[in-house]
């Protein structure tokens, strides 16, 4: 019963992501920049520009320039992000995993420290900073606290109370040809993915939309070249009929 | 408030951070604009009954328009590393002009209007109705904002809080709530052509005066040409430059450089301003008219090129935007860029070695150069990305034997805003200009102190006239800030020009 219930959670969860991820860039994709505004200096080339952004993804550079102590807490939990979603693959995907995936799991297990590390120093700042206690809302709060939850909740599974993690996997790795497994029912494992679920779900009507948002910024994605090319929005180029 | 009454800003350091005092700047407001120049531009003659729905009207059609607004508005995460990059926050420590605050009191309407979560759960995401007080509160602070940039270049995805600032005074303008300031002199190009409303002939009479001092100062005849069919050049300067101190000097400074190079060129009476107020207000149409009206003197002339005068927006709005605006410029010479830098054609000359200098005429000044915000971070010069930043420096180098740059976290990309640029340059402001002046006039201080700078070079009209208002203030002559191509008139030797030595020989 309760395998069902998170089984179609997570379907739900899956087309809402998706489908409200697509929308959104569909519409940063089909809405003109009727200007060009890179901030510049900006690169002259679109070789240039696609290095400024990998510079921005990979490393927040601007970041860098900006704060310290956000970039550190920043970008230790996105990167360590990264390689715990890359180690949840081995939960996710059926049979056995390719020897890659395998070599990254320790490194992976050490990740969700750093992870848990950078939540807490953007958490700590949201109340230490008088700027930044000024700008929160609710929902900042929240989403760093769901996030962490998943952190901990991971953790603590991994660390402390060990849940059947075949069966996990078996359940997970189901979804995909949907069968439904049986999924264990100790309480990190249900906390940890309802948590998961809940992420899903708020990640495309909230600011998690940062992540595919960042690449249509036209403040960083356009070349400087306005006076060797004409830039013109359709809506711009009716005034002139 | 008078001017009098400001508190000077003390700061320790350019970039000190103050603690944040809520409501320090609220309620300060520029007057708004009367029913006539509204009128002029387009838009509603005053508040209109329904203007909420007209609002959020005009914010559906700029979100469906212009993808920077959109993308913006979604996707801040309110990590805070604009929050201390302002210049009116570090002078004010008013909240509300950390970039990210002001982005939210638009952001706020927007997710309660147009998003899922602001719909349904609108105390969670700090979403709120649109009210008159929220209407006000936007005149207010869209108005303590000099759209610098300078917040952009630190928001890991470069989130320009200048767009929102130019999107909102576009909804206020929609609604007729604009300010005085900006549409009076936008209403004063349609009809006259320059935001002083000077008619040609007077413009004729001030450059043939200007013409006669070159001759006294130097023996030699320069000319200062305007209206003249068939020349190769048309220079668009802002119209600042046919009159205020030190503008007029960089003006001079043009018109010895062009008579040096040998080159013909020509003013127009009909775009006799560079500067392009359309841009401030965030309205495409106005910027666009006041665009065309370039293209049609470079037609009637029959000029090759277009080259632009000392101006920071305006240099923006040339080089970045001419060309979607006004262009293409097919009938022009495709051997240079459309429009080209002063800088960018004095530099030219002083590397072909077609200039010669005396550069102790400016041995009486140690110098600094002030990035103007939008040269620096909305437009190029020459080839290379960061020619904005070398040009101006190489040209300053070449006339003048003491140079320093102020603290590098102030300048190149990171420059702080005059305090007067984007709209605000206008005496019901003083209080926001002089405290919004302090962070770059402290870097001042600094290279006062430790290199006896004396004088601040800079290439921005708006620029000049804020400095010359405020510099007071901060312990220094009005005549402390000058032009660029004022330092090159001042060294450059004409040919038969009398020279001291010719004199002493
Ligand atoms: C292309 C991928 C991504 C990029 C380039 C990116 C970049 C950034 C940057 C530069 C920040 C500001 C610094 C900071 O506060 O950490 C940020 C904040 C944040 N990111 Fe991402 N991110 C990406 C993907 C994600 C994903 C997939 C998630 C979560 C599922 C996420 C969650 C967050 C959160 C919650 C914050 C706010 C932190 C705070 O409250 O201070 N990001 N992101
Ligand atoms: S730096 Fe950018 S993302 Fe961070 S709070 Fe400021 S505007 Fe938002
Ligand atoms: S554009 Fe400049 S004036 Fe406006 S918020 Fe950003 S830093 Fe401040």
């Amino acid at each position: 019963m309760l395998s069902t219930i998170y089984a179609l959670l997570f379907y739900v969860a899956t087309i809402l992501i998706v489908v409200g991820v697509a929308l959104k860039v569909r519409k940063y994709a089909v809405t003109p920049a009727p200007l060009k505004i890179p901030t510049t200096p900006a690169p002259i080339t679109t070789g240039g520009v696609v290095l400024r952004m990998l510079r921005e993804v990979i490393f927040f550079e601007s970041l860098f320039k900006s704060n310290k102590w956000i970039w550190l807490f920043g970008w230790t939990f996105h990167m360590a992000l990264w390689l715990v979603i890359i180690r949840h693959l081995r939960y996710t995907i059926p049979g056995t995993t390719p020897f890659w995936l395998d070599f990254l799991q320790p490194f992976g297990k050490y990740a969700g420290f750093a992870m848990v590390l950078g939540l807490a120093g953007l958490w700590a700042r949201r109340f230490l900073v008088d700027r930044v206690r000024y700008i929160s809302s609710p929902s900042d709060h929240l989403i760093l606290a769901l996030l962490l939850a998943i952190g901990l909740s991971g953790l603590t599974m991994k660390f402390v109370a060990h849940t059947d993690i075949l069966a996990v996997k078996a359940f997970m790795s189901g979804l995909w040809t949907f069968q439904i497994n049986r999924l264990p029912t100790d309480p990190f494992i249900l906390i940890h993915l309802a948590l998961v679920i809940t992420l899903m779900i708020v990640f495309p009507i909230s600011k998690l939309l940062h992540a595919p948002g960042v690449f249509f910024s036209p403040s960083r994605n356009q070349v400087d070249n306005p006076r060797e090319q004409r830039h013109i929005a359709p809506w711009a180029a009716e005034l002139e009929k | 408030m008078a001017d009098g009454d400001t508190q000077v800003p003390q700061l320790d350091d350019p970039l000190q951070i103050p603690c944040i005092k809520p409501g320090a700047m609220e309620g300060l407001q520029p007057f708004l604009a009367s029913p006539e120049h509204n009128k002029a531009l387009g838009f509603p003659e005053e508040l209109v009954p329904d203007w909420k729905e007209k609002a959020l009207a005009k914010m559906a059609e700029l979100a469906e328009k212009n993808r920077a607004f959109q993308v913006y508005l979604d996707i801040c995460v309110k990590c805070g590393a604009c929050t201390d990059k302002c210049h009116y926050f570090l002078g004010t420590a008013d909240p509300k002009n950390m970039p990210v605050a002001r982005q939210d009191l638009l952001r706020s309407v927007y997710r309660r209007y147009f998003t899922f979560a602001g719909k349904y759960f609108p105390w969670l995401v700090g979403a709120r109705d649109l009210t008159k007080e929220v209407l006000d509160e936007w005149y207010s602070y869209y108005h303590q904002c000099s759209e610098c940039r300078r917040c952009s270049v630190f928001c890991p995805y470069g989130i320009d809080t200048a767009e929102i600032t130019m999107a909102a005074r576009d909804i206020l303008d929609a609604v007729g709530y604009g300010m005085k300031y900006s549409n009076e002199i936008i209403g004063k190009v349609h009809d006259v052509g320059n935001n002083l409303g000077l008619n040609p002939k007077a413009l004729r009479a001030t450059l043939e005066d200007l013409e006669e001092d070159i001759e006294d100062e130097t023996g030699v005849t320069v000319r200062i040409p305007i209206d003249e069919q068939g020349a190769d050049i048309l220079l668009v300067t802002p119209s600042a430059d046919f009159f205020a101190e030190p503008h007029i000097d960089g003006l001079i400074g043009y018109a010895k450089v062009f008579h040096q190079a040998g080159v013909s060129w020509t003013l127009s009476s009909y775009a006799s301003e560079a500067a392009n107020f359309g841009l401030f207000i965030g309205n495409y149409e106005n910027m666009r008219l006041v665009s065309q009206r370039i293209r049609k003197a470079a037609k009637d002339l029959g000029v090759k090129r277009i080259i632009f005068g000392e101006c920071g927006h305006a240099w923006r709005v040339a080089y970045s935007f001419l060309n979607t605006l006004a262009g293409p410029w097919d009938f022009l010479d495709p051997n240079y860029p459309v429009p080209q830098h002063i800088l960018e054609f004095t530099w030219n000359e002083i590397q072909q070695g077609n200039l010669t200098f005396d550069k102790s005429q400016n041995d009486h000044m140690t110098l600094t150069f002030h990035d103007s915000c939008n040269v620096a971070r909305g437009s190029r010069m020459g080839d290379m990305p960061g020619g904005q930043f070398e040009i101006p420096r190489n040209v300053i180098k070449a006339v003048c034997n003491n140079y320093v740059d102020m603290d590098r976290d102030t300048t190149h990309e990171s420059t702080l805003c005059c305090g007067g640029g984007g709209g605000l340059l206008t005496d019901d402001l003083m209080d926001l200009r002089i405290k919004g002046a302090s962070p770059r006039m402290t870097a001042l201080q600094q290279t006062t102190e430790e290199h006896g700078v004396t004088h601040l070079a800079a290439i921005c009209a708006i620029c000049k006239t804020q400095f010359s208002k405020v510099m007071p203030k901060y312990g220094y002559d009005m005549d402390s800030i000058v032009s660029v191509h004022q330092l090159v008139s001042n060294a450059i030797i004409l040919d038969g020009q009398e020279t001291e030595e010719d004199a002493t020989a």
